[in-house]
């Protein structure tokens, strides 16, 4: 896309814009008023130490219960994300890929990605598709992340390794074609070499129409998947935000100089 | 004996007794056994929950009177009995079919019996004067009110014989079907006999025909499994609402004898299934496997016996309750191991789920054990769905009851997982999903 059919499109729509958003989990605020844009093709990397509240936000967006909006909004093509339900959200085209991806045993991985395709096309009016259309997708989507068809049957993320559940999640990512990624603490449990197959598999999603905000504590996910915008966060704010270049400075300098700032 | 004072239900069910004897076929001894049957139930009267054993199913406050017998089924009865069974056929299985307690041969398959299969009608057995077989129909204990009440009013009921040796091709399906227009009582008894090396399979489905309203179910099934013999065995209980199902099963195994059931209930108002395993012969191997999935006011109680009299047994059992509303799930799982019966491995799981507030789960695993080598264990748990695997569910779009049903049949899916039969674990699969639909 061009330089100028991007900022045509910045005027027109955003994919996702936080508002000036306050969360309390019980009696506890979290975010206190924090703002983000994120425009289709672009890649945003929120970095920040522990505690920074990067997680609650993309429970948030995700709509996990236990969170409690005490002010500002949350718009997805320009409709309030934070008034759907967590399926309706994914249905529209937002995308967690957990910290922490759960295990569900006794049911299998195929099922459970079918039933989950298949409620989100329902819930956009599609038709669904069939168990010999699916199978041929999933094994397509699995076969380019090196994930071995008999991980397909076993119980979701069952028995995983670290890395596998963190292909498992990028491997829903590709089959649901969402319109916004959102990655936490992928990089979390991964060895150098996890890492570098998931962020492959995230780079191959990379598209002009899709976004990710990519949630790391460390520089290093940075070298795998290089963002267009770093945006710093320290006490449930976004205290600063840059090119790319920014996450090196971290690196070198550490959090600490953003903790007074906030 | 304590001597329990006789409640008016007890006395009107006296006069009751009394007034259906000549509807009760069988003279002379069997007479005489019903009679006394009918004396050790009329002493108890209904279970109640000062009774260990019904503490938690207290038949005297949830159950109240035994219904009159039901009558013997007319034309229309059985029409509507055979509309349901169409209904609710299941391909491939050899159909036997008592309507309001009366083996109804137009609607059972008889043509064609393996060599070595013999399927009679209790009635046509007891009028017939068998003394063997009529005595194995009638020899059990009456210390179980329930169970004597059961021998003193049986109408009828099947009686299957399989000779040494032989494996059946096609499962038997014996099929209770409630068709009486009236509130009534139907009261079954079967026999079923496998000789030395043989093999079969049972399927046991309650369920009523339409327009059936309030009714009871109380059916006692007596199994003897030879030598060698493999019996696997699906009962499915999917009565109507308002029903009540009272039914016992006492299965006794001989040497190197192999019984694996599995019983599912999502229907009755109440049920209560008791179930007596005896390994008889040494080296013999017992999987007893069970769901509840009940919800509205339903209760749904099941009594497991298990009894390792002999050494160098196995038994295995799984039970999973998933329970909605206001529903009370019971599940009493007792093994006892006898002072001979050294290397026994006996195993017992019981998880309940609860999908509400009010919903009740009881689990009383009980082992009493009196060899010194033997490998036995129980486990019990009770909880909720997990909150996390639901959001991940829902976050990869999937609706809350989705999510739900998922988890729920994953749940069910381990117990269901041990029928052996494909067709018949789809059979089972297909209860259990009718159920979670009528949830959604």
């Amino acid at each position: 896309m061009t330089r100028l059919g991007m900022m045509l499109r910045k005027n027109v729509m955003s994919l996702l814009e936080v508002k000036d958003l306050q969360v309390r989990v019980e009696e506890r605020e979290i975010l206190h008023g924090l703002s983000l844009t994120v425009n289709p093709g672009e890649v945003h990397a929120i970095m920040g130490p522990n505690g920074s509240g990067k997680s609650t936000l993309s429970h948030v967006i995700a709509g996990k219960p236990g969170y409690e909006v005490t002010g500002g909004q949350v718009l997805f093509k320009g409709e309030d994300l934070l008034a759907m339900a967590p399926n309706e959200r994914a249905a529209k085209g937002v995308f967690l890929a957990f910290q922490y991806p759960v295990e569900i045993p006794g049911v299998t991985t195929w099922n459970f990605l079918h039933a989950a395709l298949n409620a989100q096309r329902k819930a956009r009016g599609e038709d669904e598709m069939s168990s010999p259309a699916f199978l041929k997708k999933v094994r397509e989507v699995a076969k380019s992340l090196s994930i071995p068809q008999d991980m397909l049957k076993r119980g979701v993320n069952v028995g995983f390794s670290g890395g596998e559940k963190k292909r498992n999640e990028i491997l829903q990512m590709a089959l649901f074609e969402p319109a916004v990624c959102i990655l936490d603490e992928m990089d979390s449990g991964l060895d150098i070499d996890a890492l570098r197959i998931a962020a492959d598999g995230v780079n191959a999603l990379r598209s002009p129409e899709r976004a990710m905000v990519v949630i790391t504590h460390y520089q290093r996910l940075l070298n795998y998947i290089v963002p267009d915008v770093v945006h710093v966060m320290s006490k449930g704010r976004v205290v600063k935000s840059g090119g790319k270049e920014l996450a090196l400075e971290l690196e070198e300098s550490g959090y600490a100089q953003f903790e007074d700032a906030a | 004996m304590n001597v329990v004072a006789k409640t008016e239900t007890g006395r009107a069910l006296g006069d009751a007794f009394a007034l259906v004897s000549d509807r009760l076929p069988g003279g002379g001894k069997i007479a005489d056994q019903r009679r006394q049957a009918f004396e050790a139930y009329e002493r108890a009267g209904l279970p109640h929950r000062r009774i260990e054993d019904w503490k938690y199913t207290d038949l005297r406050a949830l159950m109240r009177e035994v219904l009159p017998l039901a009558p013997a089924p007319d034309v229309a009865a059985l029409n509507r009995a055979a509309a349901v069974v169409k209904k609710q056929a299941i391909d491939g299985v050899r159909r036997l079919v008592l309507v309001d307690g009366a083996f109804a041969p137009d609607l059972s398959d008889l043509g064609n019996l393996d060599k070595g299969l013999s399927i009679r009608p209790l009635r046509e057995v007891l009028d017939a004067g068998d003394g063997t077989l009529s005595a194995q129909a009638f020899a059990s204990d009456n210390s179980n009110p329930m169970i004597a009440l059961n021998g003193a009013m049986a109408t009828d009921g099947v009686v299957i014989e399989i000779a040494d040796g032989t494996v059946l091709t096609k499962p038997l399906h014996i099929v209770h079907v409630a068709s009486s227009a009236a509130p009534a009582a139907m009261f079954t008894r079967s026999l079923l006999r496998l000789g030395r090396d043989t093999g079969a399979t049972l399927v046991e489905s309650y369920f009523a025909a339409e327009g059936t309203k309030a009714y009871q179910a109380h059916d006692g099934l007596i199994v003897a499994i030879g030598d060698n013999a493999r019996l696997d065995h699906i009962r499915l209980v999917e009565d109507g609402s308002d029903a009540f199902n009272i039914s016992s099963a006492t299965i006794t195994l001989g040497a190197h004898a192999h019984f694996n059931t599995f019983a599912m209930t999502t229907g009755a108002h109440l049920s209560r299934y008791q179930l007596t395993v005896t390994c008889a012969g040494e080296g013999s191997k017992v999987e007893t496997n069970g769901v509840n999935l009940i919800n509205g006011k339903q209760h749904a109680d099941t009594t497991l016996f298990m009894d390792h009299a002999v050494p160098h047994c196995d038994s295995r059992e799984i039970f999973r309750a998933v329970v909605d509303d206001r529903a009370h799930s019971v599940f009493q799982g007792r093994i006892i191991v006898r002072p001979d019966a050294q290397k026994t491995d006996a195993k017992m799981m019981t998880r309940a789920l609860l999908l509400s507030d009010e919903a009740e789960a009881d689990n009383k695993p009980e082992l009493e054990i009196f060899a010194d080598d033997v490998t036995c264990g129980h486990g019990a748990t009770t909880g909720a769905l997990d909150e996390s695997l639901l959001f991940y569910m829902r976050a990869r779009g999937l609706p809350e009851k989705e999510a739900q049903a998922l988890l729920i049949q994953a749940f069910v899916g381990e117990a269901i997982e041990t029928i052996v039969s494909d067709a018949l674990r789809e059979v089972a699969i297909a209860a259990a999903r009718r159920w979670l639909e009528a949830r959604a």
